[in-house]
């Protein structure tokens, strides 16, 4: 079984933080990084995955500048096999120059799955994963919960509103993964000084083309303070019409 | 409830870190977030050390992980391993309190002082926590004075003969292997202090639960007594030799309390931070009042202070050139700032403040403990004061 997880250095949205001065991006001061939330679930998938098979590789893979090496140590710090930077000056944030980039690295390598988050937990775009996927030429199963590998299929369930789906596919395959498989695994810490003696490759990213730029970003509106309409039974009328008509609830 | 732990970090203290430090950090705190910080304040209530923890621990390398890899330890360097104990003393001293004396009161004798048997044999199951251990030196009427001690160990035919009684042990009740500090020779005779590793199902070997404590509660603190405790001529630890013995240990374990208690302070100071927010009184948040402020503060100030001391004396573990009179001086400083933060703490937080769903209260009376234990306070004021004048007032 051989797997690869593309990883994506996000900062930690729960710190505060602040937007540049462009208007285009965060502030980096004071910024917090590590995996995002969604690919640490993958990475845990890949390894499973691997557990259970007995014998193969978990790959990790990330697009971006030397600080990605980070990130990518402490995925083998919880057990990847090795990982390999696409090194570019920034993590662009068109998923399509991403995707390029992860697809002319993986598409010859002989991965049976190619597993990623369902989502950057900074961008949410849910982009790269179909992506890179249809730049591969093989199937895609977005935002899965469970998944058992056998015979050169994959079954994944994917959680609906109100309902599950189940669907099978043919590998290689591309596979972005929700929360339901497995809490990611602490590094240990024989883990953290194994990482440090593991391969790290870095090759130039092949990014392909960019068409998105982003315009601006804006902190969402302060929330209007709440007011008192009244007291008792006779602010109830009061209550019902600000209800249909201003929250629109009723 | 809060938002998780981040850490206080005014002086920008990670970029003095390594990015494997910082990643021993993380994990700490990851998992002291995820398993330790949702039930020890009914650990503490029901006064019982969380067991069930143990395993998880272990796995993830807590014990002994400044030892080599050579005996199934991380072969961290010791700023990590003082991370370590920063993270887990955020949680609980109790907690750092049972890591500590694995790692630095059993392992480090056992390598320090252990034959190469003696270390194959046992730091591979302390490092996996399948053994746990303790440090029996401190007796009823021997602490501050351990050189003192009247636990005697007489060489006879079949072994080694241990008579004696050890108190205020951490792990005593729970562990399965004792390091017993004894005499081998006449009782006021220092050099001949020798320790022992005593299984803990040796036939006159008992532990018993100290009751009725005020701190340290979620953590085992026992009373031994070794009534003519025979143990084979292969359980004296060959290297040790005199109380100097002992005390290179309380030298390890000190230095991981001085992370500690700046990891008990952290915890204090955010969680006053964060109430001092949202907390309303006299229609503005209490944060916004001088005094409160003022509190937070100088718990800020002592804490980054202590961090950087701390940092550097950690540098110099590393570099081989720390001395004992340095840890002396980092555990009474951080400890006692600690204990201050813990009351400015709970100070703060009012009437809630006594409450165990917040946690100053609870590092307040832990660190009186701590204040106490390896060292007093007092006696590392005497110790710098020895260190300075060359002249010794105890």
């Amino acid at each position: 079984m051989k797997v690869a997880v593309c990883i994506k250095r996000v900062p930690d949205m729960d710190l505060r933080f602040a937007i540049g001065s462009d208007g285009k991006a965060l502030d980096p001061a004071g910024l917090k990084f590590d995996i995002a939330d969604f690919d640490g679930y993958a990475v845990e998938a890949g390894l499973r995955l691997v557990e259970q098979a007995g014998a193969g590789e978990v790959v990790v893979v990330s697009v971006g500048p030397a600080a990605v090496q980070e990130t990518l140590r402490k995925a083998l710090g919880m057990g990847a096999t090795r990982a390999i930077q696409l090194e570019a000056a920034a993590i662009p944030f068109d998923g399509m120059a991403v995707a390029a980039a992860l697809a002319a690295e993986l598409k010859d390598g002989g991965f049976d799955l190619v597993l990623f988050g369902r989502m950057a937990t900074d961008s949410a775009n849910q982009t790269v994963g179909p992506m890179t996927a249809h730049l591969m030429g093989v199937p895609c199963v977005t935002a899965i919960s469970k998944l058992d590998v056998a015979d050169g299929r994959g079954t994944a369930e994917r959680q609906l509103e109100g309902a599950a789906e189940t669907v099978t596919f043919p590998l290689p395959a591309v596979v972005t993964i929700d929360e339901g498989l497995g809490r990611p695994r602490l590094p240990s810490l024989k883990g953290i000084m194994a990482a440090k003696k593991k391969p790290l490759d870095v090759r130039p990213a092949q990014l392909g083309t960019a068409s998105l730029t982003v315009d601006h970003i804006a902190l969402p509106p302060d929330r209007p303070p709440g007011r008192i309409i009244g007291e008792g039974a006779d602010a109830v009328p009061e209550l019902i019409r600000l209800l249909q008509t201003e929250a629109k609830v009723l | 409830m809060a938002n998780a732990f981040t850490g206080v970090d005014f002086y920008d203290m990670d970029s003095l870190l390594s990015e494997e430090e910082r990643a021993v950090r993380d994990t700490v705190r990851a998992w002291v977030e995820e398993h330790l910080m949702p039930v020890i304040g009914e650990a503490y209530i029901e006064g019982e050390f969380p067991k069930q923890l143990i395993p998880g621990m272990a796995e993830l390398g807590f014990f002994g992980a400044n030892l080599p890899e050579e005996y199934g330890c991380a072969g961290l360097n010791n700023v990590a391993y003082g991370l370590i104990m920063q993270e887990l003393e955020r949680g609980d001293s109790g907690i750092r309190s049972f890591a500590s004396v694995q790692g630095a009161l059993v392992m480090y004798p056992i390598y320090a002082f252990g034959s190469e048997e003696q270390k194959k044999h046992w730091l591979p199951r302390l490092a996996a926590g399948t053994d746990i251990g303790c440090f029996g030196l401190t007796e009823p009427d021997y602490g501050s004075n351990p050189g003192g001690m009247i636990t005697t160990a007489r060489e006879t035919k079949d072994g080694w003969l241990l008579n004696g009684a050890k108190m205020w042990i951490t792990n005593g009740s729970q562990a399965t292997v004792s390091i017993i500090w004894a005499k081998t020779g006449s009782v006021d005779d220092t050099k001949s202090i020798r320790g022992f590793i005593v299984p803990a199902d040796t036939k006159g070997y008992t532990a018993k639960d100290q009751k009725g404590k005020l701190s340290l509660r979620a953590s085992d603190t026992s009373e031994i007594v070794l009534q003519d405790c025979l143990v084979p001529r292969d359980a004296i630890l060959p290297k040790s030799g005199g109380i100097k013995s002992p005390l290179m240990c309380l030298t390890q374990a000190r230095y991981g309390i001085a992370w500690g208690g700046i990891g008990a302070a952290m915890a204090c100071y955010d969680e006053a931070l964060s109430y001092s927010r949202e907390r309303v009184m006299f229609g503005k948040p209490i944060g916004q009042t001088q005094l409160q402020q003022s509190r937070l503060a100088d718990m800020l100030t002592e804490i980054t202070k202590a961090q950087l001391l701390t940092l550097q004396l950690g540098r110099l573990k590393d570099a081989g050139t720390m001395i004992p009179d340095q840890v002396s001086l980092a555990k009474r400083n951080n400890i006692n700032m600690a204990c201050e933060a813990a009351r400015e703490a709970r100070r703060l937080l009012g009437a809630n403040g006594i409450l165990a769903e917040y946690h100053s209260m609870r590092h307040m009376a832990n660190l009186e403990s701590v204040y106490t234990y390896e060292g007093t306070h007092d006696m590392h004021t005497l110790i710098l004061g020895q260190a300075v004048t060359g002249l010794s007032a105890f």
